[in-house]
């Protein structure tokens, strides 16, 4: 069994939550970045505490540390350097290997986020607004109690309309894929495609799909129950996205199927591979059987979901080897102003700003956008990306098969660009409150 | 990552002379710098020398390989080869291992899931003989890769006859025409 207690809620648990705040921080010295700390682990939820109010509760508190934060609240040298080397190294270190280049690239990211002075980040997501605006004073209160810690920056969600469900500013439905993990206490919803991955592969500690946990960093008490989180904020070019459908689409059905494509799911959240003619939302909203499919005997040329669609990319299923080491855990939301169908792109920038949670960045995370994401090569594709969130510089095409013929779009734009990331540490309780008591 | 254009021409030869160390250009992987892609594909020319009185048991891998792939033919193919070449030859009496690949997968990837599927068929691998051979491979990614990274010796120039065609291009190729032959006898 995983120590419930231990281990932050926002791995294993989703907050019913409809907005968020993420606050970006420094640590000027030690002592301020520890006061910090102890005041903020005092409001993180652990999975068990969270479970067993989650109808009570209106907000839910997450800690993340980089490695320059570690490094700034008086972590010893030779502990830093038994981390990973691309955690030490960071998200904007890494650019060139995530496909972060061009518009993408960390000298074009928003609100300082490619800050080497980025230490850590507080993660609020609350019921409403109000609660939030109250995180916020509250935490604005703390930090001025605490010499030299600053907030570098910070972001609001915002669930976009309609809210009866979860999607994001292109309208596809989100949060359908959820790894089952043993000892978790949660029933995976849906059926045989999808057997419990041991914790070890989100969790530090426990064993993993290879075997007993090995070569983890030191002190045990910092690592144990803890995690990593890749953070993305991604602007969504909702205008671009729009006059893209309707270029290629000349009925709203046609329009539909052409963004269903992109996706390999309807924006309803039906997936191509089980609704390949026609949208079936009631099906889409089935977690028992929205994730019930495979595509090697099902779609092995990709007639229903093209083979660089972006859910074929980032979940091949049983189309690519050892799948089982290469799962993550997605937490998030959205930003930005709704841009109401009907009208016009504003320019505000509104995106999603998520969290891939897994245990190993380089063999997870950055697998994914490495290999599944960027290669113009995956599935002999030659010349693609991932369609909604590869680097696209207008270049790459994106090719649907079709019988006699497969459709090619080229020159496909971009529908988001990266505008900010990092890595972070995700520390169990009893780390955060080793850290906030660290000795210099 | 493969950053390769896709417009590459199959029907004319090429050959590129690689610069001392291997690399054309600085480009990042997430293993350490990107070995490229040359008319004749992904690949390494991995030497070392063997642990000594190892020579009998890497030869009789050989024969263990076999076996593996005649009773599972897909065993490698996430590996996604055209050849392995495995060679032992001796520098004043000392024996070195080659191991020659070439593949459509880039240098990073081989690696990782080379480990994943040495683990997964529970082969101990020939490099388990080799001096230097991290101990604890299976559990070790970073380690493994750093290895095989310290051991390879780049090509200063490769050829390839059909230049940049990957192995599945070539399956497809071969299975298009065999499927013509079958149409064309059910045409008689």
């Amino acid at each position: 069994m995983l120590e419930l207690e231990d281990i932050q809620y926002i791995i294993l648990t989703r907050a019913p939550a409809l907005v968020g705040r993420y606050e970006f921080l420094t640590f000027r010295n030690p002592e301020g970045g520890k006061a910090w700390l102890a005041g903020i682990s005092e409001r993180v939820q652990s999975v068990e505490k969270a479970r067993a109010s989650l109808d009570k509760d209106n907000r839910w508190v997450s800690v993340g540390l980089t490695w320059n934060g570690l490094r700034a609240l008086g972590i010893d040298e030779e502990s830093l350097a038994t981390f990973p080397e691309e955690f030490k190294q960071g998200m904007v270190a890494r650019s060139e290997i995530l496909g972060d280049t061009g518009k993408n690239h960390p000298d074009n990211w928003r609100d300082d986020m490619a800050n080497p002075n980025l230490h850590g980040i507080v993660i609020f997501f609350a019921r409403d607004a109000g609660e939030r605006d109250r995180a916020k004073l509250e935490h604005q209160k703390l930090v001025a109690q605490c010499k030299g810690v600053e907030i570098i920056s910070g972001l609001d969600l915002d669930a976009t309309p309609p809210l009866e469900y979860s999607h994001d500013h292109f309208g596809y439905r989100d949060r359908l894929s959820e790894p089952a993990i043993e000892g978790s206490g949660v029933k995976p919803a849906q059926a045989s495609s999808d057997i419990p991955l041991k914790a070890g592969e989100f969790i530090l500690g426990y064993p993993d799909e290879a075997g007993p946990p090995s070569n983890l960093p030191q002190p045990d008490v910092l690592i144990r129950n803890g995690s990593y989180a890749a953070y993305r904020r991604l602007q969504e070019h909702v205008g671009a996205f729009r006059e893209f459908l309707c270029q290629n689409g000349s009925t709203p059905e046609e329009q539909e199927l052409i963004a269903a494509k992109l996706m390999g799911r309807w924006r309803s959240g039906a997936p191509l591979v089980l609704a390949p003619e026609k949208d079936d939302p009631e099906l889409g909203g089935d977690p028992q059987r929205t994730n019930n499919f495979n595509y090697k005997e099902i779609d092995p040329h990709g007639y229903a979901a093209p083979l660089g669609s972006h859910i074929r990319r980032m979940n091949p299923r049983d189309t690519a080897a050892n799948m089982n080491r290469h799962r993550m855990v997605r937490r998030g939301g959205t930003y930005g102003p709704y841009l109401p169908s009907d009208a016009p792109e504003d320019g505000v920038e509104r995106g999603i700003a998520a969290f891939v949670i897994c245990a190993s960045l380089v063999r997870q995370f950055e697998f994914a956008q490495n290999v599944w994401v960027n290669d113009r090569n995956f599935h002999e594709l030659g010349n693609e990306r991932d369609p909604i969130i590869g680097n696209q510089d207008g270049t790459l095409e994106f090719k649907i098969p079709n019988r006699p013929i497969r459709k090619k779009i080229t020159g496909l734009p971009a529908f988001t660009t990266l505008r900010g990331g990092a890595y972070f540490f995700l520390p169990g309780l009893n780390a955060l409150r080793y850290l906030a008591s660290l000795r210099q | 990552m493969s950053d390769m254009p896709e417009k590459k021409d199959w029907t004319k030869p090429a050959a590129m002379a690689i610069p001392k160390g291997g690399f054309l250009k600085k480009e990042e992987g997430r293993y350490g710098q990107i070995y490229p892609k040359s008319p004749a594909c992904y690949g390494f020319t991995i030497i070392a020398r063997i642990k000594p009185g190892s020579e009998d048991v890497i030869r009789q891998y050989g024969k263990t390989i076999e076996e593996t792939i005649a009773g599972l033919p897909d065993a490698l193919a996430v590996l996604k080869l055209h050849y392995l070449r495995w060679v032992l030859f001796d520098i004043k009496g000392d024996v070195y291992f080659m191991y020659q690949g070439i593949f459509d997968t880039d240098f990073d990837k081989y690696t990782e899931d080379a480990v994943a599927l040495f683990s997964k068929y529970g082969l101990t691998t020939v490099f388990e003989n080799l001096e230097g051979f991290p101990a604890d491979w299976k559990t070790n990614t970073p380690a493994f890769v750093k290895f095989v990274r310290e051991h390879q010796r780049p090509s200063f120039l490769e050829y390839g006859e059909y230049p940049y065609v990957s192995a599945e291009e070539i399956k497809k190729a071969l299975k298009l025409k065999d499927a013509f032959s079958k149409m064309l006898d059910q045409m008689q």
